[in-house]
Protein backbone atom coordinates (compact mmCIF):
# COMPACT_ATOMS: atom_id res chain seq x y z
CA UNK A 1 0.00 0.00 0.00
CA UNK A 2 1.61 3.07 -1.36
CA UNK A 3 0.22 6.50 -0.15
CA UNK A 4 1.56 8.29 -3.33
CA UNK A 5 -0.49 5.92 -5.10
CA UNK A 6 -3.62 7.33 -3.86
CA UNK A 7 -2.53 10.59 -3.32
CA UNK A 8 -1.50 11.79 -6.68
CA UNK A 9 -0.68 15.25 -7.21
CA UNK A 10 -3.36 15.38 -9.95
CA UNK A 11 -6.02 14.27 -7.01
CA UNK A 12 -4.20 16.65 -4.41
CA UNK A 13 -4.36 19.52 -6.83
CA UNK A 14 -7.89 19.11 -7.78
CA UNK A 15 -8.86 19.02 -4.20
CA UNK A 16 -7.28 22.04 -3.24
CA UNK A 17 -8.57 23.79 -6.20
CA UNK A 18 -11.55 22.03 -7.75
CA UNK A 19 -12.53 23.00 -10.73
CA UNK A 20 -16.22 24.09 -12.02
CA UNK A 21 -16.74 24.06 -8.13
CA UNK A 22 -19.85 26.56 -7.06
CA UNK A 23 -23.76 26.88 -7.89
CA UNK A 24 -24.82 26.40 -11.53
CA UNK A 25 -27.68 29.03 -11.91
CA UNK A 26 -30.45 28.41 -14.35
CA UNK A 27 -29.42 24.55 -14.28
CA UNK A 28 -32.04 22.36 -16.38
CA UNK A 29 -31.23 19.23 -13.62
CA UNK A 30 -29.32 18.95 -10.57
CA UNK A 31 -29.49 15.93 -7.88
CA UNK A 32 -28.03 15.87 -3.79
CA UNK A 33 -25.72 12.63 -3.31
CA UNK A 34 -25.23 11.87 0.28
CA UNK A 35 -22.41 8.92 1.49
CA UNK A 36 -23.70 8.30 5.44
CA UNK A 37 -20.75 6.80 6.00
CA UNK A 38 -18.55 9.28 5.88
CA UNK A 39 -20.86 12.39 5.99
CA UNK A 40 -19.73 13.45 2.42
CA UNK A 41 -22.37 15.41 0.50
CA UNK A 42 -22.21 17.19 -2.55
CA UNK A 43 -24.80 18.53 -5.66
CA UNK A 44 -24.43 18.41 -9.01
CA UNK A 45 -26.02 21.08 -11.77
CA UNK A 46 -26.33 20.50 -15.21
CA UNK A 47 -27.19 22.56 -18.14
CA UNK A 48 -28.26 20.59 -21.04
CA UNK A 49 -28.31 21.25 -24.57
CA UNK A 50 -30.20 18.15 -25.85
CA UNK A 51 -28.61 15.13 -25.16
CA UNK A 52 -25.76 16.76 -24.82
CA UNK A 53 -24.19 18.34 -21.06
CA UNK A 54 -23.43 21.72 -22.06
CA UNK A 55 -22.00 23.19 -18.58
CA UNK A 56 -21.97 21.08 -15.41
CA UNK A 57 -21.22 22.40 -11.59
CA UNK A 58 -20.93 20.60 -8.40
CA UNK A 59 -20.72 21.75 -4.78
CA UNK A 60 -20.38 19.75 -1.35
CA UNK A 61 -18.06 18.93 1.59
CA UNK A 62 -16.39 15.38 1.21
CA UNK A 63 -12.49 14.09 1.85
CA UNK A 64 -9.87 14.27 -1.11
CA UNK A 65 -10.83 11.34 -3.65
CA UNK A 66 -14.25 12.70 -3.51
CA UNK A 67 -13.54 15.97 -4.30
CA UNK A 68 -10.97 15.59 -6.83
CA UNK A 69 -12.91 12.86 -8.67
CA UNK A 70 -15.88 14.85 -8.94
CA UNK A 71 -13.86 17.71 -9.90
CA UNK A 72 -11.78 15.38 -12.52
CA UNK A 73 -15.41 14.60 -13.49
CA UNK A 74 -16.96 17.36 -14.63
CA UNK A 75 -14.29 18.12 -16.83
CA UNK A 76 -14.41 14.87 -18.35
CA UNK A 77 -17.94 14.71 -19.21
CA UNK A 78 -18.56 18.69 -19.96
CA UNK A 79 -19.53 18.86 -23.80
CA UNK A 80 -20.58 14.16 -23.48
CA UNK A 81 -24.04 13.22 -24.49
CA UNK A 82 -25.14 10.33 -22.37
CA UNK A 83 -24.07 7.50 -23.80
CA UNK A 84 -20.58 8.51 -23.97
CA UNK A 85 -20.73 9.47 -20.09
CA UNK A 86 -22.64 5.87 -19.56
CA UNK A 87 -19.35 4.28 -21.43
CA UNK A 88 -17.49 6.26 -19.27
CA UNK A 89 -19.04 5.99 -16.01
CA UNK A 90 -18.13 2.42 -17.05
CA UNK A 91 -14.87 2.44 -17.84
CA UNK A 92 -14.34 4.67 -14.35
CA UNK A 93 -15.67 1.65 -12.49
CA UNK A 94 -13.67 -1.13 -13.90
CA UNK A 95 -10.55 1.26 -13.05
CA UNK A 96 -11.89 1.57 -9.06
CA UNK A 97 -12.45 -1.92 -9.17
CA UNK A 98 -10.55 -4.04 -11.54
CA UNK A 99 -7.44 -1.76 -12.05
CA UNK A 100 -5.62 -4.69 -14.28
CA UNK A 101 -8.33 -4.58 -16.39
CA UNK A 102 -8.40 -0.91 -16.89
CA UNK A 103 -4.98 -0.36 -16.44
CA UNK A 104 -4.28 0.14 -20.72
CA UNK A 105 -7.33 2.49 -20.93
CA UNK A 106 -5.48 5.83 -22.16
CA UNK A 107 -9.18 7.18 -23.43
CA UNK A 108 -9.63 7.65 -19.05
CA UNK A 109 -7.50 11.09 -19.97
CA UNK A 110 -6.71 12.64 -16.34
CA UNK A 111 -9.15 10.18 -14.54
CA UNK A 112 -6.83 7.62 -14.69
CA UNK A 113 -5.45 9.43 -11.52
CA UNK A 114 -8.22 7.94 -9.67
CA UNK A 115 -6.07 4.02 -10.27
CA UNK A 116 -4.92 4.01 -7.04
CA UNK A 117 -8.63 4.20 -5.37
CA UNK A 118 -8.88 0.62 -5.97
CA UNK A 119 -6.29 -0.65 -3.68
CA UNK A 120 -8.21 1.11 -0.88
CA UNK A 121 -11.49 -0.99 -0.96
CA UNK A 122 -13.38 1.02 2.10
CA UNK A 123 -12.51 4.41 -0.60
CA UNK A 124 -13.91 3.14 -3.70
CA UNK A 125 -17.01 5.25 -2.68
CA UNK A 126 -15.59 8.47 -1.97
CA UNK A 127 -14.69 8.78 -6.12
CA UNK A 128 -18.00 7.00 -7.57
CA UNK A 129 -20.52 9.14 -5.05
CA UNK A 130 -20.14 11.90 -8.00
CA UNK A 131 -21.14 9.60 -10.27
CA UNK A 132 -24.10 8.38 -8.85
CA UNK A 133 -25.48 11.78 -7.99
CA UNK A 134 -24.84 12.94 -12.04
CA UNK A 135 -26.97 9.86 -12.95
CA UNK A 136 -29.39 10.85 -10.81
CA UNK A 137 -29.71 14.28 -12.08
CA UNK A 138 -28.87 12.93 -15.59
CA UNK A 139 -32.47 11.13 -14.73
CA UNK A 140 -33.67 14.30 -13.99
CA UNK A 141 -34.34 12.75 -10.36
CA UNK A 142 -35.19 15.15 -7.80
CA UNK A 143 -34.14 12.77 -4.91
CA UNK A 144 -31.15 12.30 -3.04
CA UNK A 145 -29.10 9.26 -3.72
CA UNK A 146 -27.21 7.54 -1.34
CA UNK A 147 -24.04 5.38 -1.92
CA UNK A 148 -25.59 2.78 0.69
CA UNK B 1 8.97 2.54 17.13
CA UNK B 2 10.74 2.46 20.06
CA UNK B 3 9.21 -0.35 22.33
CA UNK B 4 6.44 0.52 24.68
CA UNK B 5 7.26 2.16 27.52
CA UNK B 6 5.52 1.79 30.74
CA UNK B 7 3.09 4.39 31.80
CA UNK B 8 3.65 7.15 34.33
CA UNK B 9 1.02 6.39 35.92
CA UNK B 10 1.50 4.34 38.95
CA UNK B 11 0.93 0.55 39.74
CA UNK B 12 0.40 -0.17 35.87
CA UNK B 13 2.19 -1.54 33.15
CA UNK B 14 0.84 -1.10 29.75
CA UNK B 15 3.81 -2.84 28.17
CA UNK B 16 3.30 -6.19 30.47
CA UNK B 17 -0.75 -5.97 30.05
CA UNK B 18 0.01 -5.74 26.11
CA UNK B 19 1.48 -9.02 26.08
CA UNK B 20 -2.10 -10.67 26.83
CA UNK B 21 -3.05 -9.04 23.24
CA UNK B 22 -1.58 -11.18 20.64
CA UNK B 23 -3.59 -9.61 18.19
CA UNK B 24 -1.54 -6.06 19.20
CA UNK B 25 1.71 -8.18 17.88
CA UNK B 26 1.39 -7.88 14.30
CA UNK B 27 1.88 -5.57 11.54
CA UNK B 28 -0.55 -3.34 9.53
CA UNK B 29 1.15 -2.32 6.41
CA UNK B 30 4.75 -2.80 7.18
CA UNK B 31 4.06 -1.31 10.23
CA UNK B 32 3.64 -2.03 14.31
CA UNK B 33 -0.08 -1.98 14.93
CA UNK B 34 -1.32 0.99 17.11
CA UNK B 35 -4.53 0.33 18.01
CA UNK B 36 -6.03 3.31 19.11
CA UNK B 37 -10.23 2.11 18.55
CA UNK B 38 -11.25 0.86 21.44
CA UNK B 39 -14.01 3.17 21.85
CA UNK B 40 -15.66 1.35 18.82
CA UNK B 41 -14.49 -2.34 19.93
CA UNK B 42 -11.81 -3.09 22.47
CA UNK B 43 -9.51 -6.02 21.92
CA UNK B 44 -9.62 -9.55 23.89
CA UNK B 45 -6.79 -10.77 26.19
CA UNK B 46 -5.82 -14.35 26.21
CA UNK B 47 -7.77 -14.87 29.61
CA UNK B 48 -10.97 -14.36 27.49
CA UNK B 49 -10.29 -16.29 24.30
CA UNK B 50 -9.09 -18.90 26.56
CA UNK B 51 -12.12 -19.09 28.91
CA UNK B 52 -14.33 -18.75 25.45
CA UNK B 53 -11.98 -21.77 24.22
CA UNK B 54 -11.97 -24.11 27.01
CA UNK B 55 -16.05 -23.52 27.18
CA UNK B 56 -16.80 -24.51 23.79
CA UNK B 57 -14.49 -27.34 24.08
CA UNK B 58 -15.86 -29.15 27.01
CA UNK B 59 -18.71 -27.57 28.44
CA UNK B 60 -21.25 -26.52 25.10
CA UNK B 61 -24.76 -27.37 25.82
CA UNK B 62 -27.71 -25.97 25.48
CA UNK B 63 -28.83 -23.83 29.14
CA UNK B 64 -31.58 -24.38 30.98
CA UNK B 65 -33.09 -27.07 28.99
CA UNK B 66 -31.75 -30.86 29.35
CA UNK B 67 -30.60 -33.12 32.72
CA UNK B 68 -27.15 -34.27 31.31
CA UNK B 69 -24.34 -33.25 32.81
CA UNK B 70 -23.03 -30.55 30.06
CA UNK B 71 -26.97 -28.74 29.94
CA UNK B 72 -25.94 -28.86 33.48
CA UNK B 73 -22.34 -27.49 33.16
CA UNK B 74 -23.01 -24.79 30.54
CA UNK B 75 -26.12 -23.64 32.82
CA UNK B 76 -24.02 -23.44 35.47
CA UNK B 77 -21.05 -21.37 33.77
CA UNK B 78 -24.01 -18.96 32.05
CA UNK B 79 -25.34 -18.19 35.28
CA UNK B 80 -21.67 -17.69 36.90
CA UNK B 81 -21.03 -15.25 34.59
CA UNK B 82 -24.62 -13.59 35.57
CA UNK B 83 -23.19 -13.36 38.89
CA UNK B 84 -20.06 -11.84 38.12
CA UNK B 85 -22.08 -9.28 35.99
CA UNK B 86 -23.78 -8.79 39.18
CA UNK B 87 -20.38 -8.20 41.15
CA UNK B 88 -19.09 -6.05 38.44
CA UNK B 89 -21.29 -3.52 39.04
CA UNK B 90 -23.02 -4.23 42.25
CA UNK B 91 -26.38 -4.87 41.88
CA UNK B 92 -28.46 -6.72 44.64
CA UNK B 93 -29.79 -9.78 42.53
CA UNK B 94 -28.66 -11.71 39.53
CA UNK B 95 -32.53 -11.47 38.75
CA UNK B 96 -31.46 -7.47 37.56
CA UNK B 97 -29.23 -8.68 35.18
CA UNK B 98 -30.47 -9.27 31.57
CA UNK B 99 -28.39 -10.70 29.03
CA UNK B 100 -28.58 -9.07 25.48
CA UNK B 101 -26.90 -8.40 22.47
CA UNK B 102 -25.16 -5.54 23.66
CA UNK B 103 -26.34 -1.68 24.57
CA UNK B 104 -27.97 -0.92 21.60
CA UNK B 105 -30.45 -4.32 22.30
CA UNK B 106 -30.45 -3.27 26.18
CA UNK B 107 -31.92 0.47 25.29
CA UNK B 108 -34.54 -1.10 22.65
CA UNK B 109 -35.92 -3.49 25.31
CA UNK B 110 -36.52 -0.49 27.83
CA UNK B 111 -38.10 1.27 25.40
CA UNK B 112 -40.03 -1.61 23.90
CA UNK B 113 -40.84 -2.76 27.02
CA UNK B 114 -41.28 -0.15 29.59
CA UNK B 115 -41.53 2.61 27.14
CA UNK B 116 -44.47 1.23 25.15
CA UNK B 117 -46.48 -0.13 27.99
CA UNK B 118 -46.60 2.91 30.30
CA UNK B 119 -45.95 5.77 27.88
CA UNK B 120 -48.62 8.12 26.26
CA UNK B 121 -49.75 11.49 24.58
CA UNK B 122 -48.02 14.09 27.16
CA UNK B 123 -45.81 12.45 28.39
CA UNK B 124 -41.85 13.04 27.55
CA UNK B 125 -38.85 11.83 27.46
CA UNK B 126 -35.41 13.27 28.01
CA UNK B 127 -32.36 12.91 26.40
CA UNK B 128 -29.14 14.99 25.76
CA UNK B 129 -27.43 16.52 22.45
CA UNK B 130 -24.54 14.15 22.53
CA UNK B 131 -26.16 11.10 22.47
CA UNK B 132 -25.27 8.18 20.26
CA UNK B 133 -27.94 7.21 17.81
CA UNK B 134 -28.67 4.30 19.92
CA UNK B 135 -29.79 6.38 22.70
CA UNK B 136 -32.19 8.04 20.06
CA UNK B 137 -33.56 6.27 17.81
CA UNK B 138 -35.13 3.85 20.28
CA UNK B 139 -36.59 6.77 21.89
CA UNK B 140 -38.12 8.36 18.66
CA UNK B 141 -39.85 4.87 17.75
CA UNK B 142 -41.62 4.57 21.29
CA UNK B 143 -42.80 8.58 20.56
CA UNK B 144 -44.32 7.44 17.15
CA UNK B 145 -45.81 4.37 18.93
CA UNK B 146 -47.10 6.18 21.89
CA UNK B 147 -47.20 9.66 21.06
CA UNK B 148 -45.04 10.49 23.90
CA UNK B 149 -42.91 13.57 23.66
CA UNK B 150 -39.17 13.51 22.75
CA UNK B 151 -36.76 16.57 24.33
CA UNK B 152 -33.35 16.91 24.00
CA UNK B 153 -31.01 18.95 26.34
CA UNK B 154 -28.49 20.95 24.86
CA UNK B 155 -24.47 20.49 25.31
CA UNK B 156 -22.39 23.55 24.96
CA UNK B 157 -18.87 24.16 22.64
CA UNK B 158 -16.94 22.23 24.93
CA UNK B 159 -19.28 19.47 24.51
CA UNK B 160 -20.52 19.34 27.69
CA UNK B 161 -24.27 18.70 29.02
CA UNK B 162 -26.19 22.12 29.99
CA UNK B 163 -26.95 20.88 33.38
CA UNK B 164 -29.49 23.79 34.12
CA UNK B 165 -30.98 23.52 31.11
CA UNK B 166 -31.21 20.12 31.73
CA UNK B 167 -32.75 19.98 34.59
CA UNK B 168 -35.16 22.92 33.66
CA UNK B 169 -36.62 20.73 31.37
CA UNK B 170 -37.28 17.83 34.06
CA UNK B 171 -40.85 18.45 34.84
CA UNK B 172 -43.72 15.95 36.47
CA UNK B 173 -44.68 14.97 32.27
CA UNK B 174 -41.01 13.69 32.78
CA UNK B 175 -41.09 10.13 32.69
CA UNK B 176 -37.80 9.11 31.74
CA UNK B 177 -34.56 10.36 31.35
CA UNK B 178 -31.87 8.20 28.81
CA UNK B 179 -28.34 9.27 28.99
CA UNK B 180 -25.39 8.46 28.41
CA UNK B 181 -22.61 8.09 30.78
CA UNK B 182 -19.58 8.86 28.70
CA UNK B 183 -19.94 10.76 25.31
CA UNK B 184 -18.46 8.07 22.07
CA UNK B 185 -18.00 11.38 19.70
CA UNK B 186 -16.72 13.94 22.26
CA UNK B 187 -14.96 11.89 25.34
CA UNK B 188 -17.13 13.67 27.78
CA UNK B 189 -17.92 12.01 31.43
CA UNK B 190 -22.06 13.09 32.02
CA UNK B 191 -22.51 13.71 35.78
CA UNK B 192 -24.62 11.50 35.56
CA UNK B 193 -25.08 11.08 39.44
CA UNK B 194 -26.79 15.01 39.65
CA UNK B 195 -29.12 13.82 36.80
CA UNK B 196 -30.18 10.55 38.89
CA UNK B 197 -30.85 12.71 41.77
CA UNK B 198 -32.83 15.77 40.01
CA UNK B 199 -35.01 13.39 37.78
CA UNK B 200 -35.66 11.21 40.82
CA UNK B 201 -37.14 14.43 43.04
CA UNK B 202 -39.27 14.74 39.74
CA UNK B 203 -40.57 11.01 39.61
CA UNK B 204 -38.75 10.42 36.64
CA UNK B 205 -36.97 6.82 35.46
CA UNK B 206 -33.38 6.95 34.37
CA UNK B 207 -31.57 5.17 32.49
CA UNK B 208 -27.83 5.77 31.34
CA UNK B 209 -26.32 4.06 28.20
CA UNK B 210 -22.41 2.50 29.59
CA UNK B 211 -20.95 1.76 26.41
CA UNK B 212 -18.15 3.47 27.29
CA UNK B 213 -18.17 4.19 30.82
CA UNK B 214 -17.62 0.51 31.98
CA UNK B 215 -13.95 -0.18 30.65
CA UNK B 216 -12.97 3.20 32.15
CA UNK B 217 -13.96 3.13 35.51
CA UNK B 218 -15.66 0.85 38.33
CA UNK B 219 -19.53 1.39 38.04
CA UNK B 220 -21.53 0.90 41.47
CA UNK B 221 -25.10 1.08 40.02
CA UNK B 222 -26.32 1.27 43.46
CA UNK B 223 -24.34 4.34 44.56
CA UNK B 224 -25.71 5.79 41.05
CA UNK B 225 -29.01 4.94 42.14
CA UNK B 226 -29.81 4.78 38.46
CA UNK B 227 -32.48 2.83 37.02
CA UNK B 228 -31.44 1.48 34.32
CA UNK B 229 -28.09 0.77 32.81
CA UNK B 230 -26.78 -0.99 29.73
CA UNK B 231 -23.27 -1.63 28.52
CA UNK B 232 -21.63 -3.96 26.32
CA UNK B 233 -18.81 -6.86 26.78
CA UNK B 234 -16.86 -6.40 23.64
CA UNK B 235 -16.31 -2.57 24.73
CA UNK B 236 -14.83 -4.20 27.63
CA UNK B 237 -12.48 -6.64 26.00
CA UNK B 238 -14.91 -8.91 26.10
CA UNK B 239 -16.45 -10.50 22.85
CA UNK B 240 -19.26 -9.22 20.58
CA UNK B 241 -22.94 -10.23 20.85
CA UNK B 242 -23.19 -10.32 24.42
CA UNK B 243 -24.20 -7.11 27.00
CA UNK B 244 -25.95 -6.41 29.94
CA UNK B 245 -29.01 -4.19 31.21
CA UNK B 246 -29.04 -3.62 34.37
CA UNK B 247 -32.78 -2.80 36.08
CA UNK B 248 -34.34 -2.36 39.46
CA UNK B 249 -36.05 -5.90 39.97
CA UNK B 250 -39.27 -4.00 40.95
CA UNK B 251 -39.54 -1.86 37.66
CA UNK B 252 -38.55 -5.61 35.63
CA UNK B 253 -40.82 -6.98 37.56
CA UNK B 254 -43.76 -4.99 36.06
CA UNK B 255 -42.19 -4.59 32.98
CA UNK B 256 -43.95 -6.73 29.96
CA UNK B 257 -41.81 -9.37 28.20
CA UNK B 258 -40.99 -7.42 24.77
CA UNK B 259 -39.60 -10.99 22.85
CA UNK B 260 -41.54 -14.43 23.01
CA UNK B 261 -40.60 -17.46 22.45
CA UNK B 262 -38.33 -20.52 24.73
CA UNK B 263 -36.89 -19.90 28.13
CA UNK B 264 -38.99 -17.05 28.80
CA UNK B 265 -41.73 -18.64 29.49
CA UNK B 266 -43.42 -20.76 32.32
CA UNK B 267 -45.83 -22.37 30.73
CA UNK B 268 -47.65 -22.61 27.05
CA UNK B 269 -51.48 -23.42 25.82
CA UNK B 270 -52.90 -22.01 22.84
CA UNK B 271 -55.80 -20.56 25.37
CA UNK B 272 -52.85 -18.57 27.54
CA UNK B 273 -48.87 -18.23 28.42
CA UNK B 274 -47.49 -17.50 31.26
CA UNK B 275 -44.08 -15.92 31.34
CA UNK B 276 -41.16 -16.92 32.76
CA UNK B 277 -39.74 -15.09 36.25
CA UNK B 278 -37.20 -12.35 35.92
CA UNK B 279 -34.18 -11.92 34.39
CA UNK B 280 -35.07 -14.67 32.10
CA UNK B 281 -38.67 -13.54 30.92
CA UNK B 282 -36.44 -11.10 28.89
CA UNK B 283 -34.14 -13.75 27.54
CA UNK B 284 -36.42 -15.40 24.40
CA UNK B 285 -34.81 -17.98 22.69
CA UNK B 286 -31.12 -19.70 23.41
CA UNK B 287 -28.83 -16.87 24.66
CA UNK B 288 -25.13 -16.03 23.55
CA UNK B 289 -23.79 -18.56 26.29
CA UNK B 290 -20.01 -18.51 25.35
CA UNK B 291 -20.21 -15.02 25.02
CA UNK B 292 -21.29 -14.44 29.35
CA UNK B 293 -18.99 -17.03 29.79
CA UNK B 294 -16.17 -14.38 27.67
CA UNK B 295 -17.77 -11.53 29.55
CA UNK B 296 -17.64 -12.69 32.91
CA UNK B 297 -13.31 -13.48 31.97
CA UNK B 298 -13.49 -10.09 30.49
CA UNK B 299 -14.62 -8.60 33.91
CA UNK B 300 -12.38 -10.88 35.99
CA UNK B 301 -9.96 -9.77 33.91
CA UNK B 302 -10.15 -5.58 34.13
CA UNK B 303 -10.60 -6.40 38.07
CA UNK B 304 -7.46 -7.93 38.25
CA UNK B 305 -5.46 -4.68 36.59
CA UNK B 306 -7.35 -2.15 38.66
CA UNK B 307 -9.77 -0.30 37.34
CA UNK B 308 -8.58 3.12 39.46
CA UNK B 309 -5.27 2.23 38.17
CA UNK B 310 -6.38 1.90 34.25
CA UNK B 311 -8.27 4.32 35.27
CA UNK B 312 -5.10 7.06 36.23
CA UNK B 313 -3.18 5.67 32.89
CA UNK B 314 -5.83 6.31 30.01
CA UNK B 315 -6.04 9.79 32.21
CA UNK B 316 -2.46 10.00 31.57
CA UNK B 317 -2.15 8.87 28.04
CA UNK B 318 -5.13 11.06 27.07
CA UNK B 319 -3.69 14.26 28.89
CA UNK B 320 -0.44 13.69 27.12
CA UNK B 321 -2.23 12.85 23.45
CA UNK B 322 -4.05 16.01 24.10
CA UNK B 323 -0.84 18.12 24.50
CA UNK B 324 1.09 16.37 21.62
CA UNK B 325 -1.72 16.37 18.73
CA UNK B 326 -2.60 20.60 20.29
CA UNK B 327 0.79 21.60 19.44
CA UNK B 328 0.14 20.61 15.80
CA UNK B 329 -0.98 22.90 13.15
CA UNK B 330 -4.62 23.17 11.74
CA UNK B 331 -5.41 20.37 14.57
CA UNK B 332 -8.95 21.16 16.43
CA UNK B 333 -10.00 19.38 19.35
CA UNK B 334 -13.87 18.38 19.50
CA UNK B 335 -14.97 17.75 22.47
CA UNK B 336 -13.10 19.88 25.03
CA UNK B 337 -15.04 18.40 28.11
CA UNK B 338 -13.46 19.22 31.99
CA UNK B 339 -14.34 15.44 32.48
CA UNK B 340 -13.40 13.35 29.81
CA UNK B 341 -12.76 9.42 29.29
CA UNK B 342 -10.08 8.39 26.90
CA UNK B 343 -11.50 9.28 23.91
CA UNK B 344 -9.54 12.19 21.94
CA UNK B 345 -11.75 13.74 18.70
CA UNK B 346 -10.47 16.34 16.29
CA UNK B 347 -10.46 17.59 12.89
CA UNK B 348 -7.23 18.52 10.95
CA UNK B 349 -7.43 21.82 8.70
CA UNK B 350 -7.22 20.93 4.46
CA UNK B 351 -7.64 17.40 5.40
CA UNK B 352 -11.00 15.37 5.81
CA UNK B 353 -10.98 12.77 8.41
CA UNK B 354 -11.51 10.09 5.99
CA UNK B 355 -8.13 10.75 4.39
CA UNK B 356 -6.62 11.00 7.78
CA UNK B 357 -8.10 7.77 8.98
CA UNK B 358 -6.63 6.45 5.48
CA UNK B 359 -3.17 8.02 5.75
CA UNK B 360 -2.96 7.13 9.70
CA UNK B 361 -3.82 3.44 8.62
CA UNK B 362 -0.94 3.52 6.11
CA UNK B 363 1.07 4.05 9.38
CA UNK B 364 0.09 1.50 10.96
CA UNK B 365 -2.64 3.62 13.54
CA UNK B 366 -6.10 2.46 13.64
CA UNK B 367 -8.57 5.08 14.56
CA UNK B 368 -11.79 6.18 14.02
CA UNK B 369 -13.24 8.47 11.26
CA UNK B 370 -17.02 9.42 10.50
CA UNK B 371 -20.02 10.51 12.50
CA UNK B 372 -19.23 7.75 15.47
CA UNK B 373 -23.27 7.11 14.72
CA UNK B 374 -23.59 10.63 16.18
CA UNK B 375 -25.30 12.65 14.05
CA UNK B 376 -26.19 15.44 15.53
CA UNK B 377 -23.20 16.26 17.37
CA UNK B 378 -21.40 16.52 13.93
CA UNK B 379 -24.10 18.92 13.21
CA UNK B 380 -24.07 21.04 16.44
CA UNK B 381 -19.97 21.48 15.70
CA UNK B 382 -20.81 22.40 12.07
CA UNK B 383 -18.48 19.32 11.01
CA UNK B 384 -19.06 16.39 8.15
CA UNK B 385 -16.96 14.00 10.35
CA UNK B 386 -14.33 13.72 13.01
CA UNK B 387 -11.02 11.42 13.25
CA UNK B 388 -11.32 9.88 16.92
CA UNK B 389 -8.61 8.59 19.18
CA UNK B 390 -9.15 6.25 22.01
CA UNK B 391 -6.91 4.73 24.55
CA UNK B 392 -7.34 1.40 26.74
CA UNK B 393 -5.31 -0.78 28.98
CA UNK B 394 -2.61 -1.80 26.59
CA UNK B 395 -2.25 1.32 25.16
CA UNK B 396 1.31 3.22 25.94
CA UNK B 397 2.96 6.89 25.33
CA UNK B 398 5.04 5.04 22.13
CA UNK B 399 1.20 4.91 20.40
CA UNK B 400 0.42 8.38 21.46
CA UNK B 401 3.93 9.04 19.66
CA UNK B 402 2.90 6.82 16.43
CA UNK B 403 -0.22 8.90 16.56
CA UNK B 404 1.31 12.18 16.39
CA UNK B 405 3.75 10.90 14.12
CA UNK B 406 1.45 10.01 11.71
CA UNK B 407 -0.70 13.26 11.78
CA UNK B 408 2.51 15.01 10.89
CA UNK B 409 2.32 12.28 7.89
CA UNK B 410 -0.53 13.42 7.50
CA UNK B 411 0.08 17.09 6.98
CA UNK B 412 3.14 16.20 4.67
CA UNK B 413 0.64 14.37 2.41
CA UNK B 414 -1.51 17.21 2.11
CA UNK B 415 1.25 20.04 2.75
Amino acid sequence: MDLKDLYRDVILDHNRQPRNFGVLTHPDAHADGHNPLCGDRLTVWLRLDGDRVADIRFEGKGCAISTASASLMTEAVKGKDRVAIQQLYERIHTLLTQPHVAASDASLGKLAALAGVSEFPARVKCATLCWHTLNAALEHSADAVSTE
Amino acid sequence: MAAPRASAARGFDAAQVRRDFPILEQHINGRPLVYLDSAASSQRPLAVLRAVEYYETHIHANVHRGVHTLSQAATDAFEGARERARRFINARSTREIVFVRGTTEGINLVAQSFGRARLGKGDEILISALEHHANIVPWQMVCEQTGCTLKVAPINRRGEVELESLLGLLNARTRLVAVAHVSNALGTIVPVERIVQAAHSCGALVLIDGAQAVAHSPIDVRELGCDFYAFSGHKLYGPTGIGVLYGREELLAEMPPWQGGGEMIRTVSFERTTYNELPWKFEAGTPNISGAVGLAAAMDYLESLGLEALAAHERHLLTQATAAIERLPGIEIIGTAAHKAAVLSFTMRGCHPHDLGTILDSQGVAIRTGHHCAMPVMTFFDIPATARASFGCYNTEADVAALVAALEKAREVFS
